[in-house]
């Protein structure tokens, strides 16, 4: 079939995505800080969409951070990439899939390099032998995991039980989204719609009911930057980005924040908790902060897991208002219990944001 | 370093040849930059001092705050009508910086060794670049009473939320297999890394000497804490 028209015009920002057996690489930061997001993306796509997802124990970091905060050359991260490579090939797998969008412009870095200069990549592959013994094919496609949810958010909003719709008002809620920087802004073809239209997240939020907010910095970092933020006296940098993008959304009054990046997330909600004890002010409703979401989170609350399963008390911001609009059901009694019921006292509150 | 090498120094490494085409000047990088808002910093300014060729000015910039504002979020290969990008060339400089030991020479360049004995080390260690019993509110305070929680009950937390915390198999905060902890050690060996880093440790251990502070092996002693800390407050905009 021809494409043409509008077809064509907006070819370039479409993605391919592979639609079953995928290897599966977890992310670090996602791991320590929002474990259960995860835990919830397989459940998802075992138990709700049946894929196959392989993953394999002795994946590791794929150095995405020691190399974004300049302590290891391209030789040093090409060649552990082409080793998680490696472990992909030996399982028989060819689709793989990022859950950290650093991994993820970095898999898209280094293909990109290896193809425009072959004698890169034999380097790689003659470091990993000489280190390893091993070999490698490359990934037949690459997808970041908010590209798997997307691609399927259709599938998981017609099993849904709750919509993004206000249950008192009937109106759609209202989601801003924040891409991670290294999604689309590197390799804009390799994100759906591309760094100028980036519409992985805004495609799921409409698909579940809510409405897609703009706002003037909603492509402004969240102020990570690697060396910016894990070094105390640069943190500066890190909560004036964050909070440059919460006085710029907070006059729309979203109801939520939805992220792809395992850092924004973090970010997002801790720096409006510090910028409420540093200044007193918070950013949502009544003394509440701006419940902000990765979108594993949101597909579980979609598909009516219990919030506690998908991880919402391990956030500083409290999500119960969110919750509430929705018209998902809680238990407060539970939400800081363990694995077998057990209580585990509970954190104490913050001076000034309110939570439950 | 003898003058006249740095400029094919530089070239060596594929970051930069890949990120400085012909620069028009134009600002559009210094417009769309997060660190050009916050720090005393002008991508376009130094892209056109790299461009110049000039070694002289090229060893100040290694030398320099300047080099360490980036955030490497790469809005500027998104925004530049010549396809340069200021933040691969901002990564060849600060390799540069760090082989030939100028780092230490500014106070942003001197953290790189809490970077080594943080995400570098653990990465090595554990497999991951970030380890939950290492980050507390003392250090990351923002993380909130919520992590004050979390950390004092992190096996419980993780076992909650799904984890295989420090266990062997598959999951969240798996323990990753020792053969594979073996195998990413051997790749910073074969690939340079292991250099890098000891190099980190000898030129911080010179210039703590040089700055007469306390210097050990350890998370805990008086260079490491300045390095972490220490802000002279005049690397922001006016």
């Amino acid at each position: 079939m021809k494409i043409a028209g509008k077809k064509l015009l907006w070819k370039e920002y479409q993605k391919e995505i592979a639609t079953d057996h995928y290897f599966y690489a977890r992310s670090c930061i996602r791991q320590n800080f929002f474990p259960a997001s995860e835990t919830t993306f397989l459940r998802v796509m075992r138990e709700e969409l049946g894929k196959d997802v392989y993953e394999d124990p002795r994946h590791t970091t794929c150095t995405g951070i020691v190399y974004h905060t300049d302590l290891v050359r391209i030789e040093t991260t090409m060649t552990v990439i082409a080793r998680q490579f490696s472990l992909m090939t030996q399982a028989g797998y060819h689709n793989y899939i990022a859950s950290c969008i650093t991994s993820f412009g970095l898999y898209n870095e280094i293909l990109d390099l290896w193809e425009h200069h072959p004698e890169i990549e034999q380097k790689a592959r003659e470091l990993l032998w000489k280190a390893t013994k091993r070999e490698f094919e490359k990934p037949q496609n690459i997808a970041h995991a908010s590209d798997i949810i997307y691609k399927f958010r259709d599938d998981i909003a017609a099993r849904g039980k709750y919509r993004l719709i206000n249950q008192k008002t009937g109106k759609p809620l209202k989601g801003v989204e924040h891409i991670g920087c290294h999604y689309s802004r590197m390799f804009p073809h390799k994100g759906v719609g591309g760094a100028e239209y980036p519409y992985v997240l805004a495609g799921m939020i409409e698909t579940f009911g809510g409405e897609v907010v703009d706002y003037p910095e909603r492509r402004h970092c969240c102020g990570f930057g690697f060396r910016q933020y894990i070094v105390k006296a640069n943190r500066g940098f890190s909560v004036a980005s964050s909070k440059k993008k919460f006085e710029s959304m907070a006059p729309y009054k979203p109801d939520f924040i939805l992220t792809n990046c395992p850092g924004c997330p973090y970010f997002l909600d801790r720096w409006q908790y510090a910028i409420s004890e540093m200044e007193g002010v918070t950013y949502g409703e009544n003394g509440h902060g701006i419940p902000v979401l990765t979108y594993e989170e949101l597909a579980g609350l979609i598909l009516g897991y219990n919030p506690w399963d998908v991880g919402l008390q391990v956030h500083q911001v409290a999500v119960e208002p969110l919750l509430d609009k929705i018209g998902i059901p809680y238990d407060p009694i539970k939400k800081y219990l363990g694995a077998k019921g057990e209580s585990l006292g509970r954190p104490e509150k913050p001076s000034v944001l309110k939570v439950y | 370093m003898s003058m006249g090498n740095i400029i094919e120094k530089l070239k060596e490494d594929i970051r930069f040849v890949e990120g400085l085409n012909a620069c028009i000047n134009c600002g559009t990088c210094t417009a769309i930059c997060p660190a050009a808002e916050f720090y005393n910093y002008d991508p376009r300014q130094l892209v056109v001092d790299v461009q110049s060729n000039d070694e002289e000015k090229i060893i100040q910039l290694l030398k320099s705050d300047t080099i360490w504002y980036c955030g490497e979020c790469m809005s500027c290969k998104t925004r530049c009508p010549r396809s340069n990008t200021p933040g691969l060339i901002i990564m060849a400089l600060r390799a540069l910086s760090q082989e030939l030991g100028y780092f230490t020479e500014s106070e942003k360049g001197r953290q790189q060794l809490v970077l080594k004995r943080t995400v570098g080390e653990w990465s090595l260690k554990h497999g991951y670049c970030m380890y939950p019993e290492s980050i507390t509110t003392n250090n990351f305070p923002e993380q909130g009473p919520v992590w004050d929680w979390e950390h004092a009950h992190l096996h419980e937390v993780m076992d909650r939320l799904g984890a295989n915390y420090q266990r062997d198999g598959v999951g969240v905060l798996r323990r990753i297999p020792q053969d594979a902890l073996d195998e990413i050690n051997k790749i910073f060996e074969v690939t340079g890394g292991l250099d890098r880093f000891e190099n980190i440790e000898k030129c911080s251990r010179k210039k703590a000497k040089e700055l007469g502070m306390q210097f050990d092996e350890t998370h805990d002693n008086e260079y490491f804490d300045h390095i972490f800390m220490a802000n002279n407050g005049q690397h922001q905009k006016d």
